[in-house]
């Protein structure tokens, strides 16, 4: 015997105690008080799908369910596309690339703060650029006060943040791509963009299935960028606001309400499963080809 | 010419991903004098003194020591805990070992916003809310981390440590002084990841604390901009206060950054 039969288990303890305390227990009774009427006081009494009914007439609920997947589908045709782009002006290795790199990489280790408070102050109606376009001889444009135009720039935001984090992915993939590919379809006279398409885009298939699968999990949890824009009140009349911000301002302070705020959260936690489960049948999909 | 286009690409490139930092920057320098709206790139008469105001407006020191000790504890935590969890699940032979992995692999599958309000309710019932122990408890061993560290004790050779077990070394002398050592390099990565998610971690704090001399950077900043939105100067030498430790950390450790990037796309 290399060692007693409760040694591993001590090895084990911080990290199971956490994880069953923090994530484990915490995720089941979400579950359990999604059918309650629990507040933030505590009791709560089981009330069947009351809280799925009220969802169902709740005008914040489909406003807040539509603006999340509509930034689901604006950040991630982008997130696919441009860091392939960056990644294939970064991949040559031309001098000062290492300095290139880095700084495509610093918008992704500030946070989102700090990121959301930056374009604040760019997209302010005084902000810089709001002079540029005026300047240029435009007018200005109410990037933060107008509910749509408030979502679009939340959505750029995140995906400024985004391209040197997932052009890092690219680059580690592109190492991967077969030289002889790009060379025989060079012999064969196809052009760069030919290439692109045809050889370049192929191999990296299963690369951009996981990036579109992870820029559309974040992109549908976003919070932070979108409470910072709006100064925390999710835009005008709460027209701008998402789903985990929904979830944060029902369930929290004193009068939370956490059994609705719970039967939200359930709500998140299944339409995040069913993204993940599509990506997996995608990536499925791919081995059989 | 193809080079003078690459070079092209790059440099636009490069002024979209940092010329939002520079103009912050530049902002944060410019005196009381300078009307900030004006478009005005290098300023008139540079100044510090915005970083000593900002501090008579918040507490924003205090802040920035609330964020260090979180990440800090948060580094230690997560290297030893993980480590010692990956371990036992790799190089130790036990009954419920399956049990374990599976504990771990289905917390990573659980959204941390889904979890957001039941989470806050365990923390008030230990009596930890509004307390930087709470800040740091629910990703103080993250099991993502587990599991890499599991891998990297996975890749090391039987023989060493078949060997230690004939000298009579136990599982916990094997675990520090031969498995700990080998495992450097993912170690390194978990410390800089642990200290970049929670220096840059806003939604947990925003929710478990509530006095402002427990305010980490993030929740602390984001208050500023409410309060004093008026004088941009201040917002902007507050934002630099709050990235500029992490700039210069990532210059110093680059390497490690995108090796652990990389893999961990690698590895998904």
């Amino acid at each position: 015997m290399t060692h007693r039969p409760y040694t591993p288990w001590l090895f084990l303890l911080p990290g199971l105690a956490v994880c069953l305390m923090f994530v484990i227990f915490p995720f089941l009774n979400m579950i359990v008080l999604a059918f309650t009427d629990a507040s933030a006081l505590g009791g709560g009494r089981f009330t069947g799908v009351d809280n799925f009914v009220r969802m169902a007439q709740d005008p914040k609920f489909w406003v807040a369910a539509r603006n999340s997947l509509l930034y689901l589908a604006g950040v991630v045709p982008p997130l696919v596309l441009l860091p392939l782009l960056i990644a294939m002006l970064a991949q040559k290795v031309v001098p000062g690339i290492g300095i290139f790199r880095t700084a495509f990489f610093t918008p992704v280790i500030a946070s989102a703060v700090v990121v959301g408070l930056i374009w604040t102050w760019l997209l302010d109606s005084r902000g810089l650029v709001n002079n540029v376009v005026e300047a240029l001889g435009g007018t200005r444009i109410p990037f933060l006060t107008d509910s749509t135009l408030l979502l679009i720039s939340s959505m750029l935001v995140t995906i400024w943040r985004g391209l040197g984090y997932y052009m890092v992915i690219y680059l580690a993939a592109l190492a991967n791509v077969p030289k002889d590919l790009h060379e025989a379809a060079m012999v064969d006279g196809a052009g760069p963009i030919r290439r692109f398409w045809s050889v370049t885009v192929p191999s990296l298939r299963p690369t951009m299935v996981l990036i579109a699968a992870l820029s559309a999990v974040n992109g549908f949890r976003v919070f932070s960028e979108i409470y910072l824009l709006s100064g925390g009140s999710g835009g005008p009349g709460g027209a701008s606001t998402t789903l985990v911000m929904l979830i944060q301002s029902v369930g929290r302070g004193l009068t939370g309400e956490v059994g609705y705020a719970s039967a939200l959260s359930l709500v998140l936690f299944v339409i995040l499963l069913g993204l993940l489960l599509i990506t997996l049948k995608l990536n499925r999909r791919e081995d059989q080809l | 010419m193809k080079l003078a286009l690459r070079y092209l690409g790059l440099l636009s490139v490069l002024a979209i991903s940092i010329g939002p930092f520079l103009w912050q920057f530049m902002t944060s320098i410019k005196g009381p004098g300078e009307d900030v709206f004006v478009p005005d790139f290098i300023p008139d008469d540079p100044t510090f003194s915005n970083y000593a105001a900002v501090a008579d407006v918040v507490p924003v020191w205090t802040f920035a020591l609330n964020s260090l000790g979180v990440a800090s504890v948060n580094v230690v935590t997560n290297c030893l805990g993980a480590a010692m969890a990956g371990y036992a699940l790799a190089r130790l032979k036990f009954r419920g070992r399956r049990l374990a992995a599976v504990i771990f692999a289905s917390s990573i599958l659980v959204p941390f916003e889904a979890i957001l309000i039941s989470l806050f309710l365990v923390m008030r019932g230990l009596g930890l809310t509004n307390t930087l122990t709470g800040v740091v408890l629910p990703g103080s061993i993250a099991a993502l981390n587990v599991l890499l560290l599991r891998n990297a004790f996975l890749a090391l050779p039987a023989e060493v440590e078949e060997a230690a077990i004939i000298d009579g070394a136990n599982a916990w002398q094997r675990f520090t002084r031969l498995a700990l050592p080998s495992v450097k390099g993912t170690l390194v990565v978990v410390a800089l990841f642990s200290f970049m998610f929670s220096w840059d971690d806003f939604l947990w704090p925003l929710v478990v604390l509530s006095d402002q001399e427990k305010y980490t950077l993030t929740i602390g900043l984001a208050y500023l901009q409410g309060t004093f939105v008026q004088n941009q100067r201040l917002v902007a030498a507050g934002t630099i206060i709050a990235v500029l430790p992490l700039i210069l950390l990532f210059l110093l450790l680059q390497k490690h950054f995108f090796r652990g990037v990389g893999e961990g796309a690698i590895k998904g």
